[in-house]
């Protein structure tokens, strides 16, 4: 997935260079209010190019908000999204990122092939790319069945081939392994990682804490704020506990007590890759 | 899966990027910085937009008992009203055509508030606005596909009401079929605005005795539209299944081309323009 068009094809390609000049994803104070509710509440975050950032947090707390606004898809109330140096939603990202949302959104009375045609068409991909996709997510064989007679998981698998399409550089994906056997999850894990070696950045939200240690870098959230924004070893090593459920508990009494953002002083006001809990 | 073979994916990824970049370079228009809500509107595309008809077509080819009514629903009530006046043939004739013309409105107004009112609760929308698709590919995908289909369902109408049925037309026959078209067309346009109203399929499935019932009434079929009141008559003039009716009226009792058809006609389109308007505002990137 070396496919940074034009002026990113310069760009190292080490996949890892966590200090990219221009992160993948670059939010600064992002709210959203929903129905006079304040749903995400000024949320500052950098996600590095090449990177699997896990997005984790209970359910409700404003994962699948946050990931509408990357995608831009979501009417905000302030702040700045800036999604491969362009702002979120632009016409110019729509080709190069890949959404999945929660719910499967595919069309239930097509054919798998059929599904990923169209989608394939409207993005101006050649019609191979359908079956490589395909291949990548583990259908092949069920080409011509129809959406509707199939699995959960499989209906998941296909929102998911859509969404790689065209090898979008930026992928925001909204729960693609809920409902997965394990042996399915580790391998779309490993296709997680296969395409961030390759250059693509990926975004993936659960509310599963045991996924966390497949990711390389952790935002976890609470109540429409990012509590934390770390790796999973320095998140385990900053708060001593032994897995990530007890990190993120750890965090929350944390901030019950100490209402100042930000336990980690070494983090002035650089609004670059934040560390420690950002407001 | 293929966890094993990343490589040959990534070489197939950058062998497609050089097709997909022209594509995703739209002729440098100095985007619009303002405000990344307004800014970026995508060009509606030949291609794009024939995929989405093709799309539609797909999905009903899967349901071939939604067809099947679409088609057999209005021959059958063709027959009925044949046969309830079976006594006074001249009825049949003054009731028959106007139904030819409400017919393809009614059906493909349901069809397609239900399937955009469907592609909108199963997400597909909102994929489809995150992908570089014009609204007017979409609206214009879905006129093409319902369109298509009221043609279909208007020949069969036609051949069981000018054929057995024996309907007397006087006006040339592939007017008729311009009209059905036109009916076919105003009734998706009509469609896909109104389900942006709907939230559930049952609020959708009541738009139709909602909406397009009073338009029955003051259409001219019960009552000619001259004898009614002032309030109803202007009512009707507003009425898009009015200019259908009165567009399959002229064409059975007159021979020829009249102008008045065309003006009909043209009423129709513009109707149909203005409603396709409305809907692509209803299509929202960006939802609360």
């Amino acid at each position: 997935m070396v496919n940074f068009s034009g002026a990113a094809a310069s760009a190292p390609a080490d996949a890892a260079a966590r200090t990219a000049p221009a992160p993948a994803v670059d939010v600064r104070d992002l709210r959203v209010v929903r129905g006079g509710r304040s749903v995400l509440k000024g949320i500052s975050v950098a996600i590095a190019r090449g990177t699997v950032t896990g997005l984790l947090g209970p359910s409700g707390c404003g994962k699948s908000t946050f990931m509408r606004a990357i995608v831009g898809v979501q009417k905000v109330a302030g702040g700045e999204v800036r999604v491969l140096g362009r702002p979120a939603g632009d016409r110019q990202l729509r080709h190069r990122v890949g959404y999945v949302t929660q719910a499967p959104s595919v069309y239930a009375d097509l054919s798998i092939a059929e599904n990923l045609r169209y989608f394939a068409a409207i993005l101006g991909v050649p019609r191979d790319d359908v079956q490589r996709v395909i291949e990548q997510v583990g259908l092949q064989g069920r080409e011509r069945d129809l959406v509707s007679r199939l699995s959960g998981g499989q209906r998941a698998r296909v929102s998911l081939a859509a969404a790689l399409l065209g090898a979008p550089e930026l992928l925001v994906l909204d729960e693609p392994t809920v409902g997965l056997d394990p042996v399915l999850r580790t391998e779309l894990w490993d296709l997680f990682h296969a395409l961030a070696a390759d250059g693509a950045t990926l975004l993936i939200s659960s509310h599963v804490m045991d996924e966390a240690t497949r990711c390389g870098n952790l935002l976890l959230m609470r109540d429409g704020e990012i509590i934390a924004d770390d790796t999973p070893a320095a998140l385990l090593a900053r708060t001593g506990a032994s897995e990530i459920e007890a990190a993120f508990l750890a965090l929350v009494a944390k901030q019950g007590s100490t209402t100042v953002a930000g336990s980690d002083a070494q983090s002035s006001d650089q609004p670059e890759p934040v560390k420690g809990a950002t407001r | 899966m293929s966890q094993s073979t990343p490589a040959p994916a990534s070489e197939q990824a950058a062998a497609h990027s050089p097709s997909v970049t022209p594509a995703a370079a739209p002729a440098a228009t100095p985007t619009p910085t303002q405000d990344s809500a307004t800014s970026g509107r995508a060009r509606a595309s030949v291609r794009r937009t024939v995929a989405t008809a093709g799309r539609v077509l797909a999905q009903l080819r899967h349901d071939p008992r939604t067809i099947g009514l679409l088609i057999i629903v209005p021959c059958v009530l063709l027959v009925l009203l044949k046969y309830v006046f079976d006594a006074q043939p001249r009825t049949f004739d003054h009731s028959g055509a106007p139904l030819l013309g409400i017919f393809p409105l009614i059906v493909m107004f349901l069809v397609t508030s239900v399937a955009t009112l469907r592609e909108r609760s199963s997400g597909t929308l909102e994929r489809l606005l995150t992908m570089p698709l014009a609204k007017l590919d979409l609206l214009l995908g879905y006129a093409l596909a319902f369109g298509a289909l009221a043609l279909l369902q208007a020949a069969v109408a036609f051949g069981l009401t000018l054929g057995p049925l024996g309907l007397h037309v006087s006006g040339p026959t592939w007017l008729l079929f311009v009209v059905a078209l036109a009916d076919g067309i105003l009734g998706t346009a009509l469609g896909l605005f109104v389900s942006a109203f709907a939230a559930t399929e049952f609020q959708a499935v009541q738009f139709l005795p909602a909406f397009i019932l009073p338009q029955f009434l003051l259409c001219g079929l019960f009552t000619p539209r001259e004898n009614m009141q002032t309030v109803l008559r202007w009512l009707s003039d507003v009425m898009p299944l009015s200019y259908a009716v009165d567009a399959m009226n002229r064409l059975t009792a007159q021979s020829g081309v009249s102008g008045l058809v065309v003006r009909d006609l043209i009423v129709i389109a513009g109707i149909t323009v203005v409603a396709l308007a409305l809907g692509a505002v209803t299509l929202r990137r960006r939802t609360a």
